[in-house]
């Protein structure tokens, strides 16, 4: 797929003559799409009797839907945000809260509750991305590192979340054999919405605003970019997903807890969306779904298979070593570039080297 | 709350901030050098406690004088870290890629720990560890005061060694600008390696000390990297002085709040204040650098 910013032949100016080709280019372009929608739509057919598999895929869709969009915020304005967990907790404690409070009763009702995790978090982003987006570089990263710790002393301190022992979300009484599954369609139309989100961004003036600001964020405030005003709508923008992706993680799970491993406020997922983005291709559209696909899907993998004694942590750091080094890009734009070359020199043209890929990055 | 307590609250947060700076301390220094966010801090600390309480188990080494064998240790994994790996980044995207491959560091690091050890927790032992001196009302626990001691000694050093010799000069010239620096004969390469190394080993050290005074299993290092970070931003990034003074002032903050209020608050000390300092100076308490270049 072609999807680097600036790129585009469609919609640069000179393609207008050749409207035909470009039309026909972008719906070929779409074909990669429309087959991993129908892999991932036809998935739990095949995987159906493994239950295990299904629950990791759950997990896999939800950590695709956050890091999609973590990629609106960050991968856009190349602002490294290290805090979405706040709104990943924020949205799980929200279906936990309303559930219990408003007395849901369980099953679909619940699920109709989700709209409004993703509310509740963009609500959150509004006051922490106006704290926050007062720095920049390493001190924005630690801000949102220090933010989300506050978020989380106070989901293990405040009386009204339930302390360390976290809260419990109605008894499900859907069967084995469809709680997953039905999880699964949830999440996986929350993934296509999330893309079609980023996807609309980064076609739009806003999201060539928000790469501006990547650029040169002093230059593009000189260009008449009304930057805190963008940085900020796509920090909101991004938190709204995440916030579902947590409510949705959840109901999953059926309870939440605060602070520990596989919490709702857990540093590793911070992280997690970080090295996700980052392995995909940061920036790119399918970048964030692939990071997602390969690194939960492994780390899930690797847990089940060698436990905890130590060995997956060992494996997966250092397969991710070996990654960054081979391609720190990440692998949606190598492999673009390396593509790329390939064709020029296949029809004929001797491309310089370095130039190929150096204009994929950007 | 009583005027002792207040007190005591004082003095534990003057020692345990000693601590602090000094498993910080390596942490800005890098930071301030190589540009680069060192998310494997925490881990690092863990592992040197982890290489004092193997020597001073199976070989019965005397914690401090093990300092003599895992300083060194951590020194050569900080070479490893810079040669290895953080040379290799390009200058523009350095900071990103820098959280990613420490935060691989960390969790091979962590899977090294686990697999050895297990995840119990383990403390260190040493007969000056549970003894204590006694001043008027107060008792002060002897290994704080030597790790007081010794982070002072240690900051002190890097001071010197930061402003007072050539090698240091070579150090700020290169952190300033990197071009500049080359033109005018300074090896950055060499001078940046030994600078990451001099800034694990001496996390090594803050790691005994940490292992000597808190219960600690391989995946504690997380807790503390939070922490840590916290401390270096607000006393901005690079700056020794500026780290022991902002770790003595919140780790007395947060025993205040931990003895007026409840312990389970004190760890808000720390995030609170670094969003408090960030609103008015961004570039931290005692940082120069301006951080407004993105």
């Amino acid at each position: 797929m072609s999807e680097q910013p600036g790129t585009d032949p469609a919609t640069a100016p000179g393609a207008r003559p050749h409207a035909q080709p470009a039309t026909r280019r972008r719906v070929l372009a779409l074909l990669p799409a429309v087959v991993a929608l129908a892999v991932a739509a036809l998935f739990p057919l095949g995987a159906n009797s493994n239950q295990g598999d299904m629950s990791i895929a759950v997990f896999v869709l939800i950590y695709m839907a956050s890091v999609s969009a973590w990629n609106i915020f960050s991968g856009y304005s190349g602002y490294l945000a290290l805090g979405h967990a706040v709104f990943f907790g924020s949205g799980a404690y929200a279906i936990a809260l309303m559930a219990r409070d408003w007395h849901v009763p369980a099953g679909w009702s619940t699920v109709a509750l989700l709209p409004l995790c993703g509310v509740v978090a963009g609500l959150i982003a509004i006051p922490v991305g106006l704290v926050a987006l007062r720095t920049r570089r390493h001190t924005f990263v630690v801000v949102t590192i220090a933010i989300f710790f506050i978020f989380q002393t106070l989901a293990t301190n405040l009386a009204f979340t339930g302390g360390t022992g976290g809260i419990q979300l109605p008894y499900l009484s859907w069967l084995v054999s469809v709680y997953n599954e039905r999880f699964y369609y949830i999440a996986l139309v929350l993934v296509v919405l999330t893309v079609a989100l980023s996807w609309a961004v980064r076609r739009s003036r806003f999201g060539l605003q928000l790469m501006a600001i990547r650029d040169d964020e002093d230059r593009a405030r000189g260009m008449g970019v009304r930057t805190l005003r963008v940085k900020l709508s796509a920090f909101v923008l991004s938190a709204i997903p995440v916030g579902i992706a947590g409510g949705i993680y959840a109901y999953f799970l059926g309870s939440i807890y605060p602070a520990g491993s596989g919490s709702a406020f857990d540093p590793l997922f911070d992280i997690a969306l970080a090295l996700m983005g980052f392995l995909g291709g940061i920036g790119t559209i399918s970048g964030p779904l692939l990071g997602a696909l390969v690194l939960e899907a492994l780390q899930e993998k690797l847990t089940q298979t060698f436990s905890t004694d130590g060995l997956y942590l060992i494996i997966y750091g250092a397969l991710f070593l070996v990654v960054i080094l081979l391609m720190p890009r990440g692998i949606v734009p190598t492999v673009a570039g390396r593509l790329r070359q390939w064709r020029e020199q296949r029809s004929g043209r001797t491309p310089e080297p370095a130039a190929g890929v150096a204009g994929v990055a950007r | 709350m009583s005027f002792d307590a207040l007190v005591e609250a004082i003095i534990d947060g003057v020692l345990t901030g000693g601590v602090y700076a000094l498993m910080a301390a390596g942490l800005s220094l890098i930071f301030g050098v190589m540009d680069i966010i060192n998310i494997a801090q925490g881990a690092m600390v863990i592992l040197g406690a982890y290489l004092s309480y193997v020597l001073s188990v199976h070989l019965g080494i005397d914690l401090f004088l093990g300092l003599l064998i895992t300083v060194p240790a951590m020194f050569g994994l900080g070479v490893l870290l810079e040669w290895g790996f953080m040379r290799r980044l390009r200058e523009a995207d350095r900071t990103s890629m820098s959280i990613l491959i420490t935060y691989a560091f960390a969790i091979i690091i962590e899977g090294v720990l686990t697999l050895l050890f297990g995840t119990d927790y383990d403390e260190l032992n040493a007969p000056y560890i549970n003894s204590s001196v006694h001043i008027l009302n107060f008792y002060l626990p002897d290994i704080y005061l030597f790790g007081f001691l010794m982070a002072v000694v240690l900051l002190g050093g890097l001071y010197v060694m930061f402003f007072r010799t050539k090698f240091g000069r070579g150090l700020r010239a290169s952190l300033q600008n990197r071009t500049a620096a080359d033109l005018i004969g300074v090896n950055v390469n060499r001078t940046r390696m030994l600078a990451v190394g001099i800034g694990v080993g001496v996390t090594g050290a803050g790691g005994m000390v940490y292992g000597a005074t808190t219960a600690f299993n391989p995946d504690s290092g997380y807790d503390l990297i939070s922490r840590l970070l916290a401390i270096v931003i607000l006393g901005g990034m690079g700056s020794i002085g500026g780290a022991m003074a902002s770790a003595v002032l919140l780790l007395i903050a947060a025993d205040i709040v931990a003895v007026a209020w409840e312990p389970t608050w004190s760890i808000l000390v720390f995030f609170a204040a670094i969003l408090l300092v960030l609103s008015f100076r961004p570039q931290g308490l005692f940082g120069a650098r301006a951080v407004r270049a993105q």
